[in-house]
């Protein structure tokens, strides 16, 4: 049993807004359900599977699907943090697949610059031994940074060039937070956040959501849109071991990517544009050497240059501006990564970043944090 | 040099007591799995490596080297240094390396525990914490 090509992703909404001081977060919710619903022509009274993670307010999909009004015959909860969103257009193929819905919604929002943000969950079996480290998003990936540097001889200005590619992106995004172009010496230069990981290498805070519309076969190709398949997809979790062989320079994606390419029946190489989660520089870089596009150590040399720069390099990513320019809702880029990549399939990209015939791409993310436990995600998507 | 950041006491439930307790008689423990020989941490009484329920605490050197670090440059308790050290009996265990000058630490280096006293809500002591601190050795 395979979800290759039993599901499309037929509707995708990014939520304009980067401040929402003045909406709920499941008002978030519902205005980007009704966007991506609008985008695949079909409304809440289709859906019959609904998705949602640890930003969906109260109880979850409990709370939500009594709050927009759907009745659905299939549900998932399932919470990797900021890369949820990916794993749910997989759980949602495999539903489909199954015969347990046929019309799934997966919706994001949140305002972490609108309202206080706490990432500690009291009562779980780790609390006692970390939430007293003042350990954050930027120390945790800093650690895997300074490791891979220490390992690898991976450089700072190395880490700069994927902020420099994803300024040149963004340029072109009026929605954007950050538009403007910046250089590796603007990166190095701004100032230390956590050793080795400078401002610059951390992505923006934003308010804001997301939306998918996941089909069965049928559904889509009755729908005015382009049809995007779901060819394969990967999923794994990683955390410290029990303190054993411990190694921050590998992430979960070692093993969620080469599951999806295999299902997929694809290799890195044959990938024509790669959405990359972009929590921090080093995060995009992690996620390079795992998923194959180069050997474990050479990332910093792949991602230098220009190389991941639309129409300059041979991996054009994150043409949107990724998390690092453009938005990053909720403290979550997962679903942000898949909505940019369905852009790219459907040649609905900004002009100045489409990628040429753009018929295979990827969407990968790591959610929680990469230097404690986090999950990973990956898909490969094909436009047919 | 910078004074510790404010510590809340930590959050203690039945199957971690022992490790509090021997903290604040200034003994970092780990647990050990009897079965397949494998020691662990954070601690738990089934063991992570093999399922066996035949774990004991073991109560380590205290000495270590740092695998990576990062120093936290900004916020109001920066600067100060998140680490993971790898003890001599195995495990490497998430910490702070403390009384120390931020911008001599490097990966490899040799560290030695030292617990730092917590606060409880009513203003008594809490349980300590197992930082590090740069060692000769
Ligand atoms: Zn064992």
């Amino acid at each position: 049993m395979t979800i290759r090509n039993k599901a499309y992703i037929a509707g995708a909404f990014e939520h304009p807004l980067r401040l929402a001081p003045d909406h709920s977060t499941p008002q978030l919710h519902a205005e980007c359900a009704r966007g991506a619903l609008a985008d695949a022509g079909l409304t809440l009274a289709d859906v019959d599977g609904y998705f949602c993670a640890g930003d969906a307010a109260g109880f979850g999909a409990l709370s939500m699907v009594d709050y927009l009004g759907i009745s659905p015959r299939h549900i998932d909860n399932t919470e990797t943090g900021g890369s949820s969103y990916i794993l749910h257009v997989a759980h949602a193929a495999a539903a489909i697949a199954a015969g347990k819905c046929s019309v799934a919604l997966i919706t994001l929002a949140g305002r972490p610059r609108s309202e206080a943000f706490s990432a500690f969950r009291p009562g779980a079996p780790e609390a006692g031994f970390e939430n007293w480290v003042g350990q954050s998003t930027q120390n945790t990936y800093a650690m895997c940074a300074a490791r891979h540097m220490y390992q690898y001889g991976t450089t700072s200005e190395q880490l700069a060039w994927i902020k420099v590619a994803a300024s040149t992106h963004a340029q072109h995004n009026p929605h954007a937070m950050l538009r403007d172009v910046v250089t590796v010496e603007d990166v190095i230069n701004s100032p230390m956040i956590s050793d080795p990981l400078h401002r610059l290498d951390c992505c923006v805070v934003s308010d804001g959501g997301g939306a998918l519309v996941v089909v069965a076969p049928e559904i889509a190709r009755g729908l005015k849109r382009p049809l995007v398949a779901v060819r394969g997809a990967g999923e794994a979790l990683k955390g410290p071991n029990g303190g054993r062989n411990l190694d921050l320079t590998t992430s979960a994606a070692a093993r969620s990517g080469p599951a999806a390419f295999a299902e997929a029946g694809v290799t890195p190489a044959d990938i024509k544009y790669a959405s990359i989660y972009d929590s921090f520089t080093i995060t995009v870089l992690m996620q390079i050497e795992d998923l194959g596009f180069c050997a474990k150590g050479e990332g910093g040399r792949f991602v230098a240059d220009g190389n991941l720069i639309s129409g300059v390099g041979k991996l054009p990513f994150n043409t949107d501006g990724g998390g690092l320019c453009n938005n990053h809702p909720s403290n979550r880029g997962g679903i942000t990564k898949v909505i940019e990549a369905v852009r790219q399939l459907r040649g609905e990209a900004h002009p100045a970043v489409q990628v040429p015939n753009c018929d295979l791409a990827v969407a990968t993310g790591i959610g929680g944090s990469l230097g404690i436990r986090h999950g990973a995600a990956t898909l490969v998507l094909e436009r047919q | 040099m910078t004074e510790p950041r404010k510590l809340r006491a930590p959050e203690i439930n039945p199957e971690t007591k022992p490790f509090w307790d021997a903290a604040t008689q200034g003994q970092l423990l780990v647990k050990r799995c009897t079965s397949c020989g494998e020691a662990h941490y954070y601690p738990r009484t089934i063991c992570p490596f093999c399922g066996s329920d035949a774990t004991v605490w073991e109560t380590c050197s205290g000495k270590g080297s740092i695998y990576t670090l990062s120093t936290m440059r900004r916020g109001p308790n920066a600067p100060f240094t998140l680490a993971y050290v790898t003890l001599d009996e195995g495990p490497s265990i998430m910490t702070n390396i403390t009384d120390c000058d931020h911008d001599a630490l490097a990966i490899g280096q040799r560290v030695q525990v030292r617990f730092v006293p917590s606060s409880a809500p009513d203003g008594s002591t809490g349980a300590p914490y197992p930082m590090f601190t740069p060692s000769g050795d």
